[in-house]
C-alpha cells in the first residue's frame, strides 16, 4: 500500500520502534506475529462475529438531513457512536484482545484519555475473563468521571497517572513502565495509532473497518463509492486513520483531519500538534510532537481529554508532510458549539472529540453535490458535565 | 581507544559506576558532584541529561529529571558546564539520556560536542539497535564515542551476540526487566542468566545496573560481572541536605 508502513516500520520519515531494550522482546514478538494472527481464518471469524453480534456492526452511515441543508452538501455521519461502549475504540480493543489471547498473554494493560479506550478495554477483558489494569491521568479521571466508574464496574483496576500534566501522555508513560516490569505475561492494548511499530499499523488495520463499511454504504446510498471529503478528529489519530484507510489510495478524496486548538493555536493552551509541533520521538515512534527547543515534550491542552495529546501517530505525520491529508484545528468554544448544534439539529449528542470534526464544517465551502463523510467517533454521555457547565443548562 | 577501554583493560572486576542527573538538586553542581565521586574512588560516571518523559525510569529519577528541568538544565547548558570537564576529572564519563533531546540538538552536533568536552560514551535507552546502526552509528564512530546497549534476561542469545559486536566498551546488564529504582533480582533464574552471559565469553565486559543500591547488592553483582552501576540510591542522597559532603561516605558504604 502506497501510504502504508514499510518492512522496517516506517512511513516515510516517521515511525520505527524507539523503545528501551526491556520492551524489545514484547514488541518483536508482536511484529513477528501480528500479521500472521490477524490473517488467520479463525481470528477473522471470531473478530467479524464479535464486531457484528457484540459491537453491533456495521455501524450505520446516516445522511444528516438538517446538517446537509445547513452546510449545502450531502453530509453523512459514520455512526461509531452507536457501537457498544459508545465509540470507535471498541473495534481496536476487540482486535487486540483476540490477538493477546493468541499470544498466550494473561494480563492486559491500557492507557486512556477520555476513558473511552479504557472502557472498551475493560469491556473486552470482562468478555474474555482477563485481568485488566487501566492507567489514566489524574486530571482526566476527574473530567471523565463517569467512565472511571464504568471501568470499575467492568472489573478493571484504574490507576491514576500522577506525573507531568496528569493526562493522556502521562498515562501512556505509566502503561509503558508497567509493561517494562511485566515483560512476559502482559499485553499492552494501545488505544490509538501511536507507539512503536507495529502498533500504528495494527491499530489502523483494526479501525479500517470504518472506511471499509463506509465505502460500501456510500455506494448503496449515493451510487458512488467515493465521497469528495472524508473528515475526522485527531487525538492520536485512530478514528481518523480508520476513516481514511480505504480512501488513502483514492487521491481524489480530500482527507481532513481536525486537531484540538484548545484555547487557540497561539494561546499557549493547545493540542494542535501539526501547527505547534516538530519532528522528534514520542512514545516509541518518530513523529511530529509538541516540544521545546531543547526537546522536552510540551504539556498540551484541550477541553477534550481524548484529543489532549502532544503528538499524532506516525502515519498521520507522514500524510501531513506529503500533503495527502489536510490538518486543521478547532478551538474548545467552536467544538462545544458544534456539539450543541448537532444535538439540536440531528438529535445526536456527540463526544467533544467528535464535535471538533463537526465544527470544521463551518469553515468549509461545498458544492451542492459534494458528498462528505464525517466519522462520528463517539457519543457525548461522558461529556454531559462539561457541556452542562459550559452552556449553563 | 578511549578512557573507557583503557579502564577496562586495566581493571577487570569490582568496578563501580555512579549515575546522577545533571541539574539536580542544583543547576550548577554537575562538576562538583563528579569531582567528589572521583575523589571517593568511583571508576566511571554516568551523567544524565533530563527528559520530560523518562519511560525507563522509576519515581526517583523521574523526580530528579523534573527538578533539573525546572532548574533550567538543557543539553546546551550541560555542554557549557562540561567545558572544563577534563581540567577537573580524569575518570571516564558517559552521558545518559533519551533520544528526543538528542534529535533536537542534532545527532552530529551532539556527538561532536560530547567528544570535544571529553566524554567517552553515550547511553540512550530508547535508541534501538536498528535505528542506531542505520542512522546514528557513524557519528559515534567518527567521534570515538562508545555506545552502550542494555541487555535483559529476556534478550535472546542471537541479539546479545549482535550487541557485543556493535559494542566497544561494555554491555549494560539489567538484573531484571524493570525501570530504574527497583530491587536487585536474585533467584535461580537470574543466576542462570548471569551464568549464560558469562558462558557466552563476550568480547565486552558486562556491568550490572538497575537495582544496585548498597554494598550487598554491589557485591552480589560483582560476583557475576565486572562491576555495577548505582543510580537511584545515589540520586536519593543528592536530594538531602549537604549532599556534597556525604558523597565520600556514600561511596565507601557501597565499596570499601
Ligand atoms: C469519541 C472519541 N473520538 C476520538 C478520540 C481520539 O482518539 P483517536 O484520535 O485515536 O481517534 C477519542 C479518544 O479518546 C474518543 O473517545
Amino acid at each position: 500500500m502506497k501510504y502504508g508502513v514499510n518492512d522496517k516500520g516506517y512511513y516515510g520519515d516517521f515511525g520505527g520502534a524507539y523503545i528501551p531494550e526491556m520492551l524489545y522482546p514484547n514488541v518483536e514478538e508482536l511484529r513477528e506475529q501480528y500479521l500472521k494472527i490477524i490473517h488467520d481464518a479463525d481470528f477473522i471469524a471470531e473478530f467479524d462475529q464479535l464486531l457484528k453480534d457484540y459491537v453491533g456492526r456495521p455501524s450505520p452511515l446516516y445522511r444528516a438531513k438538517r446538517f446537509s441543508e445547513k452546510y449545502g452538501a450531502n453530509i453523512f455521519f459514520k455512526r461509531e457512536d452507536l457501537n457498544h461502549t459508545g465509540s470507535h475504540k471498541i473495534n481496536n480493543a476487540i482486535g487486540q484482545i483476540l490477538l493477546a489471547i493468541r499470544l498466550g498473554k494473561k494480563r492486559i494493560i491500557a492507557e486512556t484519555g477520555a476513558g473511552q479506550h479504557g472502557v472498551a478495554t475493560a469491556t473486552v477483558c470482562a468478555l474474555k475473563g482477563i485481568e485488566c489494569v487501566v492507567y489514566m491521568g489524574e486530571v482526566d479521571m476527574e473530567r471523565q468521571a463517569p467512565n472511571v466508574s464504568r471501568m470499575k464496574m467492568l472489573g478493571a483496576k484504574v490507576v491514576p497517572a500522577k506525573s507531568g500534566s496528569k493526562t493522556l501522555k502521562d498515562a501512556t508513560n505509566e502503561a509503558l513502565r508497567d509493561w517494562i516490569g511485566n515483560p512476559v505475561d502482559t499485553h499492552y492494548i494501545i488505544g490509538s495509532v501511536v507507539g512503536p511499530y507495529p502498533y500504528p499499523d495494527m491499530v489502523a488495520r483494526f479501525q479500517s473497518i470504518i472506511s471499509l463499511e463506509a465505502k460500501k454504504q456510500l455506494l448503496e446510498q449515493t451510487g458512488k463509492e467515493l465521497p469528495e471529503y472524508v473528515m475526522a478528529c485527531v487525538g492520536g489519530g485512530s478514528n481518523a486513520m480508520g476513516m481514511f484507510y480505504h480512501f488513502l489510495n483514492d487521491e481524489k478524496v480530500n482527507l481532513v483531519a481536525v486537531e484540538a486548538a484548545g484555547k487557540g493555536v497561539d494561546s499557549g493552551h493547545s493540542a494542535a500538534t501539526t501547527f505547534l509541533g516538530r519532528e522528534g520521538v514520542l512514545h516509541g515512534s518518530r513523529t511530529i510532537l509538541m516540544q521545546t527547543d531543547d526537546g522536552q515534550v510540551v504539556e498540551p491542552y484541550s477541553i477534550s481529554a481524548g484529543l489532549d495529546y502532544p503528538g499524532i501517530g506516525p502515519q498521520h505525520a507522514h500524510l501531513y508532510k506529503i500533503n495527502r491529508a489536510q490538518y486543521v484545528s478547532i478551538t474548545d468554544d467552536e467544538a462545544l458549539q458544534a456539539g450543541l448544534l448537532c444535538s439540536q439539529l440531528e438529535g445526536i449528542i456527540p463526544a467533544i472529540e467528535t464535535a471538533h470534526a463537526l465544527a470544521y464544517l463551518e469553515k468549509m465551502t461545498f458544492k451542492p453535490d459534494d458528498n462528505v463523510v464525517i466519522c462520528l467517533s463517539g457519543r457525548g454521555d461522558k461529556d454531559l458535565d462539561t457541556y452542562i457547565k459550559y452552556f449553563n443548562f | 581507544m578511549n578512557r573507557l577501554n583503557a579502564l577496562f583493560n586495566k581493571k577487570k572486576d569490582n568496578l563501580l559506576s555512579i549515575y546522577y542527573t545533571a541539574g539536580y538538586p542544583e543547576v550548577n553542581t554537575t562538576l562538583d558532584i563528579a569531582e567528589a565521586l572521583e575523589r571517593a574512588g568511583v571508576d566511571f560516571l554516568e551523567i544524565g541529561f533530563p527528559y520530560s518523559d523518562p519511560v525507563a525510569d522509576g519515581p526517583t529519577i523521574q523526580h530528579s529529571s523534573e527538578k533539573a528541568l525546572e532548574n533550567g538544565m538543557t543539553l546546551t547548558l550541560l555542554f557549557e558546564q562540561l567545558k572544563d570537564l577534563r581540567k577537573r576529572i580524569t575518570i571516564p564519563i558517559l552521558l545518559m539520556g533519551y533520544v528526543n533531546p538528542i534529535v533536537q540538538y542534532g545527532i552530529e552536533r551532539f556527538c561532536k560536542q560530547a567528544a570535544e568536552v571529553g566524554v567517552d560514551g553515550i547511553i540512550v535507552p530508547d535508541l534501538p539497535m536498528y535505528e542506531y546502526e542505520a542512522m546514528y552509528s557513524r557519528y559515534f564512530i567518527d567521534n570515538n564515542l562508545s555506545n552502550i546497549f542494555l541487555v535483559t534476561p529476556q534478550t535472546s542469545e542471537e541479539r546479545i551476540r549482535k550487541i557485543d559486536e556493535l559494542s566497544n566498551s561494555f554491555i549494560y546488564l539489567l538484573s531484571s526487566s524493570s525501570i530504574t529504582g527497583g530491587q536487585l533480582q536474585v533467584s535461580v533464574n537470574i543466576e542462570d542468566y548471569y551464568k549464560r552471559i558469562k558462558a557466552m565469553q563476550l568480547k565486552n565486559p558486562a556491568i550490572i545496573g538497575f537495582g544496585i543500591s548498597d554494598d550487598k547488592s554491589f557485591k552480589k553483582a560483582c560476583e557475576y560481572a565486572a562491576g555495577a552501576i548505582v543510580g537511584s540510591a545515589f540520586v536519593k542522597l543528592l536530594g538531602t541536605e549537604g549532599y556534597l559532603e556525604k558523597i565520600q561516605g556514600f561511596v565507601k558504604s557501597i565499596r570499601f
